[in-house]
């Protein structure tokens, strides 16, 4: 990591504000896991465990009852729980993007960040496949989706993009894990080394597992992330176009289109950095960490949601023009029916929140200011959840009338989606009390002082200095 | 009972920073010993180099095992696909190989990652949960803001008074004996 070529070429300001040593890094970010939380982190807990349990009560009632307990209905058979899945999957692409695209990018600013956002994807990508999974109605065979050989000495259909998706999804969680595992374990070891009592000691000691922080450790260490970085990288394209083409190879108007793929991409990295705004100014302001992850991230993170959203608006008018270009009246349909039809609020409160709330970016006094920031976000999120809503929703008016129905979810559908709101802040929220939030090796690296003067390197043989 | 001095392991010496723990390294390197590190709490550019290491092999590592989930992904598809149970579906070829991508795909990376992880634990030697270095209290600094350098007694070229020498000429701040 070259530390200088920051300081001297581009003349930037440091990336960690309050000239911090090396030690108050470990300090400020160790003692979020050593010291008691703040006070709000209890109520917090309280409330994601109580949610996540009764999804998990919810969602055995729905093993034993079965799918029909959803609202479900002859035109729409997948509701809510592939817009769920479609939209938790969405939501941990930031995280990857941050982690591995920046990084290959040589962007360092996201060192604050990436920990915070990678944690942020296992958490999404988990809550993600719990839909899929309970969605296919006997969970109990759930290994069938794998290619295990099973007493009808059947294999699965490789041409199935519900298949590709069980690979691509399943790759993308160890992947992302094994990424996130990787770049804590400096981390463990240093609270291995401060850590008081025994039992600690023992925890982060296993998971450290022996770290040294010798170069003969570090240059594989190194080497092994750039790699991790370089695998996920391709990683944020593909999965969620694989995810596309759960509706992108069906042939029903409004999701027969090739524009799916980048315009899933586009959306997940949307959503994403909205879900990683308002964790992290929330974490921000209750850890005090506002000189390590400064204005300046957030504000960088804003211009990515303004490019982002304006992508996704773009791909909605395209959608449309294409709809109109074509000729075909099925489509032309399709489009006036989403925007006009029993649907049409969905997809208004989608292009309010998508593509009208991210243009408040434009304006520097608007990116830099927090509330506007978070309550953007939030409607971001919100937003995107419903551009799932309304995709999924082109079902409910098929090519023969006298099938059309309209679909609300039940109690059941909002209790189980609640209940993965759940599960992802539980386990966010154990994640900040336990494991470091902020890659300290990486902070450490990116301060000036630790930045070596490669002049020195063309000294002569160092055996001449003796 | 008599006392017994435990055996030597190495010597543990402080330095004050990235810069002079790349010159330390540098040192070390051209007084031919070889079984030393250099703990740091981050990476340090150019100390690879320094300490006169080759590029790590992990790329190797990580190559070969990309090659067996592509060529075993497409070879499990065409199997199950077409050899073992095939199945007519929506009247496409067997071996539909432009289908195959995905999962082709998602396969070669999930087994290149696999190779970078397992190969970096092996190659690091980890988990290695007891080290002879975590007898030094000091030593404990390398996870905060320390730089050290580490020599292995059993190194053919080290011995006690010449590691000594060395080291506070390269400008040791400390100098302590690690036991084994």
């Amino acid at each position: 990591m070259s530390s200088d070529i920051n300081k001297s070429v581009t003349m930037e300001p440091p990336l960690i504000e309050g000239n911090p040593t090396f030690e108050s890094v470990t300090q400020d970010v160790s003692k979020i896991v050593e010291r008691k939380p703040p006070k709000a982190w209890y109520p917090a807990f309280a409330v994601s465990a109580t949610a996540a349990l009764t999804g998990f009560i919810l969602v055995g009632y729905l093993i034993w009852e079965g799918t029909g307990i959803w609202g479900l209905n002859n035109p729409v058979g997948w509701g809510w729980a592939i817009v769920n899945f479609v939209f938790w999957v969405g939501i941990g692409h930031a995280g990857t993007l941050i982690s591995a695209i920046l990084f290959l990018l040589r962007q360092r600013w996201r060192t604050s960040i990436n920990r915070f956002a990678e944690a942020m994807t296992i958490f999404a990508v988990i809550c993600a496949l719990m839909f899929p999974s309970i969605h296919v109605g006997r969970i109990w065979v759930i290994h069938w989706t794998l290619p295990i050989p099973n007493q009808m000495a059947v294999w699965p259909n490789f041409r199935s993009p519900l298949l590709w998706d069980t690979f691509a999804v399943g790759t993308y969680f160890l992947c992302s894990f094994l990424f996130w595992y990787v770049g804590l374990i400096p981390d463990l070891a240093t609270l291995r080394e401060r850590a008081t009592s025994k039992i600690k000691k023992l925890f982060y000691g296993i998971f450290s597992l022996g770290w040294r922080g010798g170069n003969r450790q570090w240059r594989h260490y190194e080497v092994a992330y750039l790699v991790l970085a370089g695998i996920s990288t391709p990683l944020v394209l593909s999965v969620h176009s694989i995810v596309s083409t759960d509706f992108a190879t069906s042939v029903l108007p409004g999701w027969h289109t090739t524009i799916f793929p980048p315009y899933f991409v586009a959306g997940a990295i949307f959503s994403g950095f909205a879900m990683v705004m308002t964790l992290s100014v929330i974490a921000r302001k209750l850890y005090h960490l506002e000189h390590i992850i400064t204005m300046k991230h957030l504000e960088r993170m804003n211009i990515i949601m303004l490019l982002t959203g304006s992508m996704v608006g773009y791909a909605y008018s395209t959608e449309f023009f294409i709809a109109w270009y074509s000729g075909n009246e099925y489509e032309t349909f399709a489009f006036i029916n989403r925007a006009f039809g029993p649907y049409a609020w969905a997809y208004w409160i989608m292009i309010s929140c998508n593509v009208i709330t991210p243009q408040l970016f434009w304006f520097r006094k608007l990116r830099t200011n927090i509330p506007v920031m978070f309550v953007a976000s939030i409607l971001i999120n919100i937003g995107m959840w419903f551009e799932r809503f309304v995709i999924v929703m082109t079902l409910h008016r098929d090519f023969l009338p006298s099938s059309w129905d309209y679909y609300s979810p039940t109690i059941f559908d909002i209790g189980i989606f609640v209940g993965s709101f759940g599960l992802f802040f539980t386990l966010f929220l154990l994640f900040l009390r336990y494991l470091p939030m902020v890659a300290m090796s990486e902070v450490k690296g990116v301060l000036p002082q630790a930045a070596v003067h490669h002049d020195s390197s063309h000294a002569p043989s160092p055996g001449g200095s003796q | 009972m008599s006392y017994h001095r435990t055996k030597l392991a190495g010597w543990l010496a402080e330095f004050d920073s990235a810069e002079s723990l790349l010159k330390a390294a540098r040192g070390v390197h051209a007084a031919g010993i070889k079984k030393f590190d250099c703990h740091s709490p981050f990476p340090i550019h150019g100390m690879d180099k320094a300490m006169g290491m080759k590029r790590s092999p992990i790329g190797y590592i990580v190559g070969v095992m990309g090659t067996i989930g592509l060529f075993g992904a497409l070879g499990l598809q065409y199997w199950t696909s077409a050899v073992d149970y095939p199945v007519v579906i929506s009247g496409k070829p067997f071996f539909s190989y432009q289908a195959f991508v995905p999962v082709t795909f998602a396969l070669t990376v999930l087994l290149s990652a696999f190779g970078a992880f397992f190969g970096m634990l092996h190659l690091n030697r980890m988990p290695r949960l007891n080290h002879p270095l975590f007898n030094s209290e000091k030593f404990s600094r390398v996870f905060d803001g320390g730089f050290f350098v580490s020599i292995e007694a059993d190194d053919s070229v080290a011995d006690e008074s010449k590691v000594r020498d060395l080291l506070n000429s390269l400008g040791a701040v400390s100098i302590e004996e690690v036991e084994a």
